[in-house]
């Protein structure tokens, strides 16, 4: 059984040799490469927590297989900041208030980065609380997380119109 | 989770070779499998990841005007595909009200086929389920059962089905194309669910070792695109399985009923299509003395199988709902919450 990996992480490519096939996304970021800003909530998809993009789709790492991703490009919180400016939805996130204890915070941003670039949602809270329901926030911060994204949907979609201008 | 054997096919030939050694078990995504894993419910020797077989994850239309999706096409990629949408516009609104953003973005159209039940007691290592270990007992019959099925259960097992995609995919006659070592079989969609009878081991027709690599939808099914609906009950308005669903269509001329397409989710072992409603439905009036009629003829068989008598009139009620929805017509727009009961058409705050 091969067991060897290439995976693109935060634009640096990493050759992993797994020690074993059962490995997640999840603990191969936490427990391998020491990328721990990715959360272990629940473990079974139920809370968010872990959420990270891969291949620009935000998805629950801790029910994706490392060896299944063989080849894939990985955005992890680690690597959505621009060095000291931090990227536009965490810095919506501090603005907003959205966040209490903060455990929940990666998976949060994460997703909202993967709900502004599927772009179902728009500005529309209702929407954006509908798109957000994959991560829990035991906090309650719900009220801020959703006039972040807005905030960051708004400084986003303006920037991409910008671009295609 | 146990130890297995992982093994990365590149054909169709080859993955159904090694899908044949006996506790094979077929990943695609594994947004359910791995869950099942962690808890120590499937226990497969060996996993034949199919993510890299070629061809299986495109949308087409077929000459015969039918769509012919294949098996790894994401079902969040189907869903927002502006013409998968338009043109099947319930089956879109079921995709998009089951799951999460997260999970519908990994989890794959042949996989939520094939997903499991999630009846507590399955779930549970330490309770009897028959479903899980054949001949062990239910400990759902007489348990914490308010949600459990009230069409085609049996005493060995009274688990639903909770698939939101194939409730419409069972009303709009979809059929599921399978590959085996014998080569490749089809197989209607209500018929790829089994009843659990005295074997609820068996969830599904498929035999060791076959994979579904396509669902087709007939040309058939473009006729409701104007009046089709999938409406849900939940015991949280997201992220949560269907207390009770329904997929309506209808063909609607003048005001009379010329064709009706109607399935329940949520209450039975497997996506349940209501024929006789439908026949009860079609020649009459758009309104709630037909869409009424249809309900009582959709659940005459319904009995509760334990604490979920409630589920029949629900889903009674539910029917009439759906049916007023689809006749009233398909929003240009899927509601902000998809197949909530509460979203109005001018789209007023439920949340």
């Amino acid at each position: 059984m091969n067991l060897s990996i290439g995976l693109t992480i935060n634009g640096e490519r990493r050759d992993i040799v797994l020690e074993d096939p059962r490995v997640t996304l999840l603990d191969l970021l936490r427990e391998r490469l020491q990328l721990t800003g990715t959360k272990k909530g629940c473990d079974r998809g139920q809370c968010g927590a872990c959420t990270i993009l891969v291949d620009g789709k935000r998805i629950n790492s801790c029910l994706a297989l490392a060896i299944s991703h063989d080849g894939a490009d990985i955005l992890t919180i680690e690597g959505v900041a621009q060095g000291e400016h931090l990227h536009p939805v965490q810095a919506a996130f501090i603005t907003h208030d959205a966040l209490q204890c903060g455990f929940c915070t990666p998976g949060q941003i994460m997703s909202a980065i993967g709900l502004i670039h599927e772009g179902q949602a728009g500005d529309d809270p209702e929407r954006i609380r509908e798109c957000m329901s994959g991560n829990l926030c035991r906090c309650g911060a719900y009220a801020g997380i959703t006039e972040a994204v807005q905030e960051a949907q708004k400084i986003l979609g303006n920037t991409r119109t910008e671009r295609a201008a | 989770m146990n130890r297995f054997d992982y093994v990365r096919p590149t054909t169709l030939a080859e993955a159904v070779t090694a899908a044949a050694a006996p506790g094979a078990a077929y990943l695609a995504s594994g947004t359910n499998l791995l869950d099942l894993m962690k808890g120590n419910i499937a226990r497969p020797s060996r996993l034949v990841d199919i993510t890299r077989l070629p061809d299986l994850d495109g949308i087409e239309t077929l000459s015969d005007g039918s769509l012919r999706i294949g098996a790894l096409v994401g079902n969040a990629d189907l869903a927002h595909d502006a013409e998968f949408a338009k043109t099947y516009p319930a089956i879109a609104e079921a995709l998009l009200s089951g799951a999460s953003a997260q999970l519908r973005n990994a989890a794959t159209v042949g996989g939520n086929l094939l997903q499991r039940t999630r009846c507590g007691y399955f779930y549970d290592t330490a309770s009897r389920c028959n479903k899980r270990t054949p001949g062990s007992g239910c400990d759902a019959l007489g348990g914490d059962n308010r949600l459990h099925a009230i069409l085609g259960w049996s005493e060995s097992c009274i688990a639903t089905h909770p698939s939101d995609f194939c409730v419409p995919l069972a009303a709009f006659d979809a059929v599921v194309e399978i590959e085996g070592k014998n080569g490749r079989r089809e197989v209607a969609l209500e018929a790829l669910h089994r009843l659990p009878g005295d074997a609820p081991e068996h969830d599904s027709v498929l035999a060791p070792g076959e994979l579904i690599v396509a669902v087709r939808l007939p040309a058939s099914a473009r006729a409701f695109a104007r009046h089709s609906r999938y409406l849900k009950v939940r015991e949280r308005n997201s992220y949560a399985f269907a207390i009770v669903s329904i997929a309506a269509g209808l063909v609607v001329e003048n005001g009379t009923i010329k064709e009706a397409r109607l399935a329940l989710g949520g209450v039975a072992p497997k996506p349940w299509r209501a024929r006789a409603a439908e026949a009860q439905l079609v020649g009459s009036a758009a309104g709630p003395g037909a869409f009424g009629r249809a309900a009582q003829v959709a659940l005459s068989e319904a009995k509760p199988s334990g604490d979920n008598a409630f589920k029949i009139e629900l889903a009674q009620r539910l029917i009439v709902r759906a049916l007023a929805a689809a006749a009233a017509g398909t929003p240009d727009r899927i509601p902000a919450l998809p197949a909530s009961p509460f979203s109005t058409p001018a789209g007023a705050l439920h949340v």
